[in-house]
């Protein structure tokens, strides 16, 4: 039983959501460091030392060479034996908006990490537009994803222009899905703006073999106050945010470990 | 060896940005182009292979799944089109460039330099002038690009620079002086207090120390128009700043308010433990000739001002606000040498949204405003708010000795003259005159500045800080060496591209930079932070007790200036001012019997139509404070009134910022203008749950021309209102803003913009969740119009849609506005409004349409129970009127008593109540329905023309 689970939450330069991950994972009774790309390449910090590996959101350099490109080939090709290690010994890995780039990018979502270049990616939205707003979203049934435990369904914010997932057919159905864009009802759903980017099969997120290493487009750690809801000045919306049930489902997962 | 390498769309997968591109061809309404397809371009250089460049192109450029790419094979063309290829000018920075040289380490592989551009494919039947007609008003702005030809060399080589020292000869004569001060944008008195400065010195002056004087002695740096002497008719006003505005502050004197016009924002008190700042900057020449750097680089240096605040702040959001020309503006009536409205808005909106977004700093609140005045000469406004512990709220003060450290992005030739740029008219020659003036802005260089810059405060590592904005080093250092005196040499700066003198890198608006004091023994640690977030900084001189200015470059000193000459040499400008009322022609037409197609136009009006596009583009979320954001209700896409954020996220406490601006009014008077500019700022904080207990305001005038008497009387009464309403709410001013000479010159004919001002609020909560928001939220619950409805239709929407402007323009009555806002304040802190909303253009006929589908509910209302003095007689002035000082206020039934028990001395009317039926239905003065409504065409007709 792990009494203290500290989280590194890396950030490169152009991240930019660092700082509430780092609160989120906080409330949820972790340890968390901000800890710079710089740090774990230069070997002052490592990965061993950490039980959660957490990616925010941002524009990791710039995105200037398509989202998370750049942060993304850094880790494949700097840190790909440490991030291997990490993985099989158990560690956890949450990658949100960018840190979903950044995973798939390495190739390590959907997984086994291979260190060769990867068969889905993250694209330009439908829209062609970055979007800001808050999305439903429903669980798939039986995903294994430690990271969403107990969660059928769940409301956060978008903010992205390539959040449109896209996948070669016979890699598809190989996919773990674990969270759909939903409509009204719940149920999944194709149509703009319920599915902001057009993603296929309206996934919004993903998880791997393990069911530890979990990335989703939206913004759960936006969500971990009732206040950050759209909806609280009309109805009575629950505290603690629901998005906070994930960081605490990572949290507890790491614990047990 | 270069390599061309193209990255495309993988066969048969969507092409978005030709999509993109082809509609926006089809706007120009040109026909012929039936195809259009985007290549991206990458030029390397570097003594590579041809399977290293490939390994970069594959591994580092493509997407696997989505992209293709292939190499040095040259462009396809379609068979019957054209091929463009637009890269960046020589000289100006390519922002990519660094990552692609970071990616390709990363692969092992060491390029010496990379450029980009983009190859666009057109297909189909079209002649040559439509060819150009897309290329020059779609493609690329010959400001930063270029269409590449046989001739053109993507990899210039950058000329060395010879030092030679420049002395300029100061004239006898009075004419050929002031022919030289023309030269360096001084003014006959300016060029004359310089010539009997060097008389005595018994020397000439360098180039570089004119250079000095003009920066720091122009409109952008010390806004001599602000400070002049006036004859106002005859009133003597001897500094209209210091008499108006600033005295309003200073008799206020809030404890609250830390630091007011002495730094880079002004700052206000938090929590005890931390302080907020805030400042509003305008950036409207560069804009308007280079739309989206310009934009980029307004919100960048506005970013930097919160960041050179006191001992830096953390960024905590940005707002935005624009004016421009009509988007539906006919090409025939574009005046020739400036950009369409159209193009101008987007490139406008996606410069903020792609700094601020990649800053990672949420923008939450803003305003569009449409006139056709403004084409050639749009205004964008960009602020940003900050936050640092209470012990960093006050100017740093260095001491001799400490080191000059300049951090940031590099020194080029971007941005010369930017100030004196900015503060000339503009003309159809202004696009070839100001090639380098315009700055390219990279928001990753600034945000590794930010977090270096954070985490050596944190450590107490710099004495000072201020960022390096209009007249570059020049400003910057000689403002900051003023109580000391310091040394520079310029030839340790460090420069983007060999070829700069001395002058041009001391006076270089280069983006991203700022400039630290810091104490010697800290200058390693400091080094060290900066080497972790990959960030430059360099000891380019040091402060010393000498009050002296001086540069070296090479050893050689260039510049040897006296600071009290420099700071307090310039001699006051004297003015004339005067002010005549306005004469408008008032409106004759008889009152509609029924306002329905009244209300949908008003609602259809560019002004108040949904702004939706524009907000959604801009992450409002990010650093998860957000509590009320810029889009509400029960789809999220009402009009709130006011933002709130929580920027210290284990708190409850919360910011709540606004905006007031009411161009329309400035032709009938300006005072009312900034009245209701003032009270719309104030009166939107207070419907969203904020009071007037701790709220500081902000200025941003931006005039037309300040050459005529009547600009004058006209700036100098729009000051006068500042001062009389900032003391009657008790809401100082904290920091502001001018920009004159905002005209556009075509031939011999002048096209001023209207004088705009704008006013942002910032203010307190001790509790965030006690804010409101404006949509409706129950059926069966009461609508109070609080405030008092006059005949006040001056320069309304109402007017103008009857194609009159009027002389009524609204004013403001401080004292029961200022009550009935306590009062208010006092329900909303209680919980007892649902709704509350800001009744401004379009008056109460539009604040009841948004509030009534922003909540999916409708209402019933009776126009006779609108409080009024007795006076009005036509239902349409009731309804459309633009009395200042009112607000719309959802009550439930069971807390009327209340409600009314706390507003019972204020002007108030039970007016209506909450319907589920989804019409919006008024009754007129007779009785009878004049509005009768079915939300989703009130909704169209709000949503319909930004629907892009």
């Amino acid at each position: 039983m792990v009494t203290e689970v500290r989280v590194m939450v890396l950030r490169a330069p152009g991240t930019n959501c660092d700082r509430e991950l780092a609160h989120a994972f906080e409330i949820a009774g972790g340890k968390p460091r901000i800890t710079h790309m710089n740090e774990l390449i230069g070997g002052s910090q490592t990965l061993s030392d950490y039980h959660i590996l957490g990616l925010p959101g941002g524009f990791s350099y710039g995105d200037d060479l398509g989202a998370g490109k750049v942060q993304a080939n850094e880790m494949r090709l700097r840190l790909f034996e440490q991030l291997a290690a990490f993985i099989d010994r158990g560690g956890l890995i949450i990658g949100i908006c960018n840190g979903f780039q950044v995973l798939i990018k390495t190739g390590i979502l959907p997984g086994p990490a291979r260190q060769e270049l990867p068969h889905v990616t993250l694209t330009n939205n439908d829209s062609g537009r970055f979007e800001c707003r808050w999305v439903k979203l429903s669980s798939t049934p039986g995903n294994r994803c430690v990271w969403t435990e107990g969660i059928e369904q769940l409301e956060a914010p978008v903010a992205h222009g390539e959040g449109k997932l896209v996948a070669a057919p016979s890699t598809l159905c190989r996919l773990r899905a674990v969270f759909y864009y939903a409509d009204n009802n719940w149920r999944p759903t194709a149509e703009y703006p319920a599915n902001p980017n057009g993603s296929v099969g309206n996934i919004a997120a993903l998880t791997d073999d393990t069911g530890r290493v979990f990335a989703l487009m939206p913004h759960p750690e936006r969500f971990v106050r009732a206040s950050q809801h759209p909806g609280w000045t009309r109805r009575n919306i629950e505290e603690p945010g629901a998005g906070l049930r994930i960081f605490q489902n990572g949290v507890d997962a790491a614990r047990r470990s | 060896m270069i390599y061309r390498i193209e990255v495309m769309p993988a066969p048969g997968l969507p092409d978005r940005r030709g999509a993109a591109l082809l509609k926006d061809i089809a706007d120009l309404n040109l026909s012929g182009v039936n195809s259009a397809r985007v290549v991206e371009v990458y030029w390397l250089k570097g003594n590579i292979d041809r399977a290293a460049a490939e390994t970069i192109a594959r591994e580092a450029l493509t997407d696997p799944v989505t992209e293709t790419f292939r190499i040095d094979e040259p462009g396809e063309k379609t068979t019957a089109g054209r091929a463009v290829l637009v890269a960046h000018n020589p000289g100006v920075t390519d922002p990519v460039e660094e990552t692609i040289l970071k990616a390709a380490a990363d692969l092992g592989i060491a390029l010496e330099a990379a450029r980009t551009g983009r190859l666009y494919l057109l297909g189909g039947s079209f002649s040559r002038p439509t060819l150009d007609l897309v290329t020059n008003r779609l493609l690329l702005n010959p400001i930063v690009q270029h269409a590449v030809n046989e001739q053109s060399v993507i990899f210039g080589e950058n000329p060395a620079y010879h030092f030679q020292l420049r002395q300029i000869d100061l004239p006898d004569g009075d004419a050929a002086l002031c022919d030289v001060g023309k030269l360096f944008c001084l003014s006959p008195d300016e060029v004359r207090a310089a010539a009997e400065y060097y008389a005595k010195a018994g020397r000439k002056p360098t180039d570089v120390e004119l250079e000095t004087l003009a920066q720091s002695w122009s409109e952008h740096c010390v806004h001599k128009t602000f400070k002049a002497r006036y004859d106002f008719d005859g009133q003597v006003i001897d500094n209209l700043l210091k008499t108006t505005i600033a005295r309003a502050t200073n008799q206020l004197d809030k404890d609250w308010c830390l630091s007011v016009f002495v730094d880079n924002s002004g700052v206000i008190d938090f929590d005890g433990e931390n302080a907020v700042c805030f400042k509003v900057e305008t950036h409207n020449h560069p804009s308007a000739v280079e739309p989206y750097g310009g934009a980029a680089t307004g919100l960048g240096g506005v970013i930097r001002d919160v960041l050179g605040t006191g001992l830096a702040a953390r960024p905590i959001f940005n707002t935005d606000v624009f004016c421009f020309g009509e988007p539906d503006m006919a090409d025939e009536e574009l005046p020739p040498g400036t950009l369409h409205p159209r193009r101008v808005f987007k490139g406008v909106r996606s410069g903020v949204a792609d700094y601020g977004n990649r800053m990672g700093i949420p923008t939450v609140n803003g305003a569009v405003l449409f006139d056709n005045r403004y084409t050639g000469n749009p205004l964008v406004f960009c602020g940003t708010a900050g936050i640092m512990p209470a012990w960093a709220a006050r100017p740093g003060r260095q001491s001799p000795g400490d080191l000059i450290v300049l951090m940031g992005g590099r020194t080029g030739r971007d941005g010369i003259h930017g100030v004196t740029f900015s503060s000339e008219e503009l003309s159809d020659k202004s696009n070839e005159q100001s090639f380098s003036s315009v700055q390219i802005g990279n928001p990753i260089v600034e945000k590794r500045m930010t977090e270096a810059i954070l985490k050596a405060r944190d450590e107490r590592l710099f004495t000072r800080i201020t960022d390096v904005g209009g007249g570059g080093l020049s400003s910057a250092v000689g403002e900051m060496g003023e109580s000391t005196g310091a040394k520079v040499y310029l030839d340790r700066v460090p420069l983007k591209y060999s070829g700069l003198s001395y002058a041009e890198i001391w006076i270089s608006e280069s983006q991203e930079r700022m400039v630290l004091a810091v104490p010697p023994q800290n200058f390693d640690r400091l080094l060290e932070i900066c080497r972790g977030e990959g960030v430059e900084a360099t000891a380019i001189g040091e402060f010393t007790s000498d009050k002296k200015l001086k540069l070296y470059y090479d050893e050689n000193l260039v510049c040897d200036l006296d600071m009290e000459f420099l700071h307090g040499g310039r001699p006051q400008l004297e003015l004339r001012a005067s002010y005549k009322a306005a004469a408008f022609p008032e409106p004759t037409f008889p009152c509609p019997a029924r306002l329905d197609d009244d209300l949908l136009r008003l609602l259809s009006r560019w002004n108040t139509c949904a702004k939706e596009w524009v907000i959604r583009q801009y992450d409002h979320e990010v650093q998860g404070g957000s509590v009320l954001k810029p889009l509400v209700g029960h789809n999220s896409d009402g009009p709130g009134d006011a933002a709130v954020i929580r920027p210290v996220l284990d708190s409850g406490r919360g910011v709540i910022v606004a905006c007031g601006i009411n161009p329309a009014y400035s032709e009938i008077d300006t005072y009312r203008m900034a009245a209701s500019a003032i009270d719309e700022a104030v009166r939107n904080t207070v419907a969203a749950g904020g009071s007037l207990g701790r709220l500081a305001l902000l200025d941003n005038f931006c005039w037309g021309s300040v050459k005529d008497e009547q600009s004058l009387g006209a700036l100098v009464r729009a000051a006068q209102a500042c001062a009389d309403l900032s003391l009657a709410y008790g809401t100082p001013f904290i920091s502001g803003k001018d920009s004159l000479n905002n005209q556009f010159r075509v031939g011999d004919r002048v096209v001023s913009i209207p004088h705009t001002l704008l006013v942002s609020a910032i203010g307190i909560m001790p509790d965030a969740e006690r804010a409101v928001t404006m949509d409706f939220k129950g059926e069966g619950n009461l609508i109070y119009l609080v405030g008092e409805t006059k005949a006040e239709l001056g320069g309304s929407a109402y007017y103008a849609a009857h194609g009159f402007i009027g002389n009524s323009a609204p004013a403001v009555a401080p004292a029961p506005a200022k009550a009935s806002y306590q009062r208010l304040s006092a329900a909303t802190a209680r919980g007892l409004a649902r709704a509350c909303h800001d009744l401004s253009e379009g008056g109460l006929g539009v604040a009841l349409a948004e509030m009534a589908f922003a909540g999916g509910l409708g209402a019933r209302i009776n126009l006779s129970r609108v409080p009024q003095p007795g006076d009005i007689i036509r239902d349409d002035y009731l309804l459309f009127s633009e009395s200042n000082s009112r607000l719309l206020v959802e009550v439930a039934p069971a807390d009327r008593a209340d409600f009314e028990l706390i507003m019972e001395s204020s002007a108030f009317g039970l007016i209506g109540e909450v319907t589920s039926s989804p019409r919006l239905k008024v009754q007129g003065l007779n009785g009878s329905l004049v509005i009768d409504q079915p939300l989703t065409e009130l909704k169209n007709a709000w949503q319909r023309p930004l629907k892009w």
